[in-house]
């Protein structure tokens, strides 16, 4: 018999400190296994941000640095201008990206920084124990948002992919998910493209991957994927929103 | 050596870091240091560096951190509130062990303040310059040649340390010109970086920078390893200067731009018989305690003239330790002390004219 | 012929494998549990499993490994 499957070698022996049924793991191996497929592990700079993903440093098997909460694009913009040859990448949750560290994704993306960004969605900040995060949905109950986010007290959610494809830097922006097979399947080729577009230095590349939390949501791993399809998606279509790929930004 | 030429202390700083090495520029713009930043855009260009004006001071300490641990030599810099912004990256490259340069050219506060010279950020700089247990080299230069001199000992000492080091100027030594002469760049050996990310080409194992240790006795054991290259950087980096002390019996202690003033306020004072002297710290971390320490045997009081309320003068006192009297004048918000006025202080000490 | 090896000391209970496993020949072991506190997933009929690998594919944890 022949391994079909296993685990990437791009991922370490640490075990993972996620909460069981938490897709941050599936990220993680989508991850590896590009940068492992593409045989650049060698080259790779991982710089991991903070909320639950904090930890990406002993996860990568590749150099990797923590940064600050929300500062991984200014991070990165600094390892990828000292070292324009080697493939630098994020891994950031919603908090992290589109709360505190909006500005430096905002600018990196404008500046055509070419880099890669894995947005972890999950609608929530996980690490601290559930608060509201700026990519909650409308009446959905957190730990400070116990009544239901309301729109008309907390604002609305953020759609980062839709806002940053507006921006002239960014060679490549989509939008995927993980709660099934066949999505786990694009959620991976699209992280390949986007991976690609910066090796081949087309500039700056996002990809969002929809990612469920079952503890902070109070639901069980198997519906948390049901309720990330019920309710994230009708929210946050998937899809591709930016693709210029083929010719670059610069 | 290269011939002298005429510069602006900012120009000058920003020159001498490209001397030094530094490639790699990461800053947002505030006065009074633009120069710096304006030079840098001029000249990173042409050598094949990279000048980035960042989107806030949050994110160029940021870029520093990031091109710090991909093992560049990397500069940024600021003014006081600038630095304030800067703080929580200060403090995470502290907590990650890595060196960079930060270079404050100083102005009024708190807040908005003024942008006039002044030095009230000395308490900001050696105590304050981010959360938990950290020092940072801090330089204090008083003339532009001490500028372009220190950019090369910063960068050298904060390898050597592994930790970040600033130049604390203010706005008076920034816009100055005097004539300077530069170190050749054949002259510069950074460091070998084997922590640096620089991607481990399947030859080593993976290279992790980060200040994250959540079970208390790894933090604690990381911080005493810290505090133990604190201790061998005290007992090494003092830096000073003294002029006129060894009669003196007043003692000025000054640096930067006010040491320039306490230096004609010693002549006064000595013109009409007072036996004053100045120590001048070019190191405000570490602080020069061993010489101060030395003098006060022989001395009958210290005074610290500074342009705030008061700050450096509790370093002073910290070291005389109540063997004798430690008094304080300064102007603040951008007003400069006259040596006239600095040299009455000096004579009202003294119990007036000998 | 083929194998789904679960690595139980890594297994999380999370039950993600057995979700998705198209022949339902995963389940969760509740007569047990694991280092980790959790009951591992058990391949109840090794010899139904056609190696599709989604299993793998979809456990968090790389717990997973499938031969065929």
């Amino acid at each position: 018999m022949a391994v079909v499957y296993q685990k990437s070698k791009m991922l370490t022996d640490a075990p993972l400190h996620y909460c069981p049924g938490c897709t941050h793991g599936i990220i993680h191996k989508l991850v590896a296994e590009v940068i492992e497929e593409l045989g650049v592990e060698g080259q790779t700079i991982g710089v991991a941000p903070v909320g639950c993903a904090v930890m990406a440093y002993d996860y990568f098997a590749c150099d990797m640095v923590e940064a600050p909460h929300g500062r991984a694009p200014a991070v990165a913009t600094g390892i990828k201008r000292v070292h324009p040859q080697n493939v630098v990448f994020t891994y950031q949750g919603d908090g992290d990206l589109a709360a505190i560290g909006t500005a430096e994704t905002v600018h990196a993306a404008t500046r055509g920084e070419n880099i890669t960004i894995i947005f972890v969605n999950n609608a929530i900040y996980g690490m601290t124990g559930g608060q509201m995060a700026p990519t909650t949905m409308p009446g959905q109950v957190t730990q400070t948002s116990p009544y239901g986010r309301d729109p008309h007290a907390a604002g609305y959610p953020v759609r980062i992919c839709e806002m940053l494809s507006t921006l002239d830097g960014v060679a490549y922006a989509e939008r995927v998910t993980v709660e099934s097979i066949p999505n786990i399947r694009k959620a991976k080729a699209a992280i390949k493209k986007a991976f690609t577009a910066q090796i081949e230095k087309k500039g700056f590349s996002i990809v969002e991957v929809l990612s469920t939390c079952p503890t902070n949501w109070g639901l069980t791993p198997v519906e948390a994927l049901d309720w990330l399809r019920t309710n994230m998606i009708p929210y946050y279509p998937l899809g591709v929103y930016k693709d210029k790929t083929a010719e670059g930004v610069y | 050596m290269t011939d002298r030429v005429l510069m602006k202390g900012n120009e000058a700083l920003a020159e001498a870091a490209i001397r030094a090495g530094c490639r790699h520029f990461f800053g947002y713009p505030i006065t009074p240091q633009t120069e710096l930043a304006a030079y840098m855009s001029k000249k990173m260009p042409k050598i094949g560096g990279t000048y980035l004006q960042a989107e806030s001071e949050v994110a160029a300490i940021n870029m520093v951190l990031g091109a710090a641990s991909a093992g560049a030599r990397v500069l940024t810099s600021s003014s006081s509130p600038g630095i304030s912004l800067k703080t929580e990256g200060i403090s995470y490259i502290a907590g990650s062990d890595l060196p960079c340069l930060i270079i404050n050219v100083s102005r009024g506060g708190p807040g908005l303040g003024g942008i006039q010279p002044s030095q009230s950020d000395y308490w900001q700089a050696t105590r304050a310059l981010g959360h938990g247990d950290f020092f940072v080299l801090v330089f204090a230069p008083s003339t532009v040649q001490e500028l372009v001199n220190m950019v090369f000992t910063a960068y050298d000492l904060a390898e050597k340390y592994r930790m970040p080091a600033m130049i604390l100027s203010d706005g008076l030594l920034g816009q100055m010109m005097e004539p300077v002469s530069f170190p050749e760049a054949s002259e510069v050996k950074p460091s070998e970086k084997p922590w640096a990310l620089t991607g481990h080409q399947n030859k080593r194992p993976h290279n992790i920078v980060n200040s994250l240790y959540l079970k208390p006795e790894e933090l604690e054991a990381k911080v005493l390893e810290r505090f133990e290259r604190y201790r061998q950087a005290e007992a090494a980096e003092q830096r000073y200067d003294e002029y006129c002390c060894d009669d003196a019996e007043y003692f000025i202690t000054a640096f930067g731009a006010s040491s320039r003033i306490a230096k004609s306020a010693v002549d006064l004072a000595r013109a009409e018989g007072i036996k004053a002297g100045l120590i001048r710290p070019i190191t405000l971390w570490p602080f020069p305690k061993d010489i101060i320490d030395r003098r006060t045997a022989q001395a009958k009081g210290f005074l610290s003239v500074e342009m705030s309320m008061g700050q450096m003068v509790d370093d002073v006192r910290l070291v005389v330790n109540g063997r004798v009297p430690v008094e304080f004048y300064g102007r603040t918000g951008g007003m400069v002390p006259t040596p006239q006025d600095v040299a009455a202080k000096l004579k009202e000490m003294a119990g007036g004219a000998k | 012929m083929a194998k789904a090896i679960i690595d139980e000391k890594v297994c999380k209970g999370c039950g993600l494998c057995v979700h998705v496993c198209p022949k339902k020949i995963l389940k969760l072991d509740t007569t047990r549990i694991n280092a980790k506190g959790y009951n591992p997933a058990v391949l109840t009929d090794e010899g139904s499993c056609i190696g599709c690998a989604m299993c793998g594919i979809m456990c968090p944890d790389s717990a997973i490994t499938v031969e065929k």
